[in-house]
């Protein structure tokens, strides 16, 4: 349930040995036809060329990635120079869902750990607790979120009840909404795994530190951080990686001016102006920024076992 | 001189109630004024039942009524596919032994869980597009199935490692063929992983928006789908009062799961 994977490496029992492929089969039909191969698909629909009202011409070309990269004028006929557009808002999805997962860490670490230190009987429903949020709809969520938002909303109702403001103040369709979405859609996947590290923590490691004089925030700096650094990490790239290619959160709570990877994607398949090997290309640059993420990830982990 | 206690942090509790405030305000404001007698979605205007009565029988109600019959069978259906292959898969995992491919079928197995869900969107479109598959209900089978696979297999594989393997090498030793050994014997024992799997397969199916709003060809549409385009035009009171009914749903299912997860641990 805390979504980490359970490691297949040791062969483990073999009572039913020779029928491991014959069982596997069908996660290869089915993943590998409908996950894998389409995947590999749309790399290739990345290299052709767009027909108007959606769809490909058959015919291969680099145009969608440049157009991505390079600006070559309105006729295409000037000196190419770079594109920022689309950089930028690549950038701003990085930079948005950096800052997710930096407020996700500063409240998911401490309930983490007061989760994970609270006595057994009582860890099961704390933790339960932060779970529930993370199996409700998350269309339902960020639409719940908008209601808060509003102008019009609870939140705004609220501040002026306690005479804070005097004017509503305009929250949605800004920046901040979009943040304040990631934040709230993925703070349990950043709780979950750092949790599930604590729970491992030698608490007698902090015992030591606290007999050789150390206070709690030194060993909290110089010995569980370290310690713990693993789950950190992962529930780092859990919040990371979502937010990265979000499109409910800013396409809900934003506006033109915080269109992100996801939302640009989308449009390139939904809306008017529909270039399919266009937002196919795109979808590929995601996907390589999220493999390199993960494969960084594992190279580290697998040193660090060693 | 008392011992300071090393594992209390100031602070940390009070961050840990901010975030189950954070967590839950949203949902509990939401469910609270899908009770609202009022027509202006913020005024309270007393507690009233009306906008329930309204999705079940308003202007919107068959709509909403095709959507949800789709959304539940797609993800019956879905659920149960993927749990009988996350079963399979986990028994190849834990119970058979060495076998060429067996790192290469986990990383397939969490494929779906690493793929970016718009980047699984645009490919699943592309491809029912290209091989002439008419996108409806069986295109969004079809996708859900696959992004399910990996959430039936994390608890009934986690609830396999836990069961030792010698009451099926005792039902051996009495000449159980290997098929009975795991009908009559691994079956029963991993009731609890099997339908953790199940549900929580079934809430990621019902829960999913993104791809299946790739996939559904026009007409067709399921209850997160309804409500986007519902909400697009302005939160209205009856899309709180379906939210609510959902959001209900989602938390008996988990809770379900949580409990069955429980009793298991229990009598282990």
């Amino acid at each position: 349930m805390a979504g980490v994977a359970p490691g297949g490496s040791g062969s483990g029992s073999d009572i039913y040995r020779g029928n491991g492929p014959r069982l596997m089969l069908p996660v290869w039909v089915f993943i590998g036809i409908f996950l894998l191969l389409p995947v590999i698909l749309m790399a290739v629909y990345s290299f052709l060329t767009k027909e108007f009202r959606g769809g490909v011409i058959w015919d291969f070309t680099l145009a969608a990635y440049d157009q991505f990269f390079l600006n070559r004028g309105l006729f295409g006929d000037e000196p190419a120079t770079i594109e920022w557009t689309y950089i930028g808002i690549f950038w701003r999805s990085i930079w948005q869902a950096g800052l997710a997962t930096v407020f996700c860490l500063l409240i998911g670490f401490p309930t983490a750990w007061y989760v994970a230190t609270r006595p057994a009987s009582t860890r099961s429903v704390w933790l339960f607790l932060i779970t529930i949020p993370y199996w409700v709809n998350l269309l339902i969520r960020t639409v719940s979120m908008k209601f808060l938002l509003r102008d019009t909303g609870p939140l705004n109702e609220f501040l002026m009840w306690t005479g804070l403001i005097s004017d509503p103040l305009s929250l949605i369709n800004t920046n901040f909404a979009v943040q304040v979405g990631l934040f709230y859609s993925y703070l349990p996947f950043m709780v979950l795994p750092i949790y599930a590290a604590v729970e491992r923590y030698d608490f007698s490691l902090s015992e030591a530190a606290a007999d050789l004089y150390c206070n709690n925030w030194t060993t909290l700096r110089l010995v569980i951080l370290p310690a713990v650094k693993p789950g950190i990490v992962a529930g780092c790239i859990l919040v990371f990686v979502p937010s990265l290619g979000a499109f409910l959160a800013p396409d809900l709570l934003g506006g033109a001016k915080t269109f992100m990877i996801g939302s640009l994607i989308e449009e390139q398949f939904k809306g008017a102006a529909g270039n399919w090997p266009f937002g196919a290309a795109a979808a590929m640059i995601l996907l390589t920024l999220v493999m390199v993420v993960l494969l960084i990830h594992a190279r580290v982990q697998v040193r660090e076992d060693r | 001189m008392a011992k300071t206690d090393i594992r209390r942090f100031a602070g940390f509790r009070a961050t840990t109630w901010l975030c189950l405030l954070v967590l839950y305000a949203p949902l509990v404001i939401v469910a609270i004024y899908s009770f609202n007698a009022s027509t202006s979605i913020t005024r309270w205007g007393g507690f009233s039942l009306k906008w329930y009565v309204d999705v079940f029988s308003g202007p919107e109600a068959p709509k909403f009524r095709a959507a949800a019959i789709n959304s539940f069978a797609i993800a019956i259906g879905a659920a149960t596919c993927a749990t009988i292959i996350a079963t399979a898969a986990a028994v190849a995992m834990n119970r058979a032994g060495r076998f060429r491919g067996k790192l290469a079928s986990l990383a397939l197995i969490n494929l779906p869980l690493m793929v970016p869900e718009i980047v699984t969107a645009v490919a699943s479109l592309i491809f029912f597009i290209t091989i002439g598959f008419k996108t409806g209900l069986l295109t969004i089978f079809v996708a859900h199935l696959v992004f399910c696979i990996p959430f039936a297999y994390l608890p009934i594989a986690a609830r396999m490692k836990s069961v030792p393997d010698m009451f099926e090498q005792a039902a051996m030793d009495l000449y159980a063929t290997p098929w009975e050994a795991f009908r009559l014997v691994l079956l029963p024992l991993m009731v609890p992983g099997i339908l953790s799997g199940f549900l929580l397969a079934f809430i990621i199916s019902l829960d999913d928006f993104l791809i299946t709003n790739f996939v559904k060809g026009a007409g067709i549409e399921t209850l997160p789908t309804a409500i986007f385009g519902s909400v697009k035009q302005g939160i209205k009171p009856n899309i709180m009062a379906i939210s609510t009914l959902l959001l209900g749903v989602s938390v008996v299912l988990v809770t379900l799961s949580w409990l069955i997860g429980r009793a298991g641990q229990n009598k282990k």
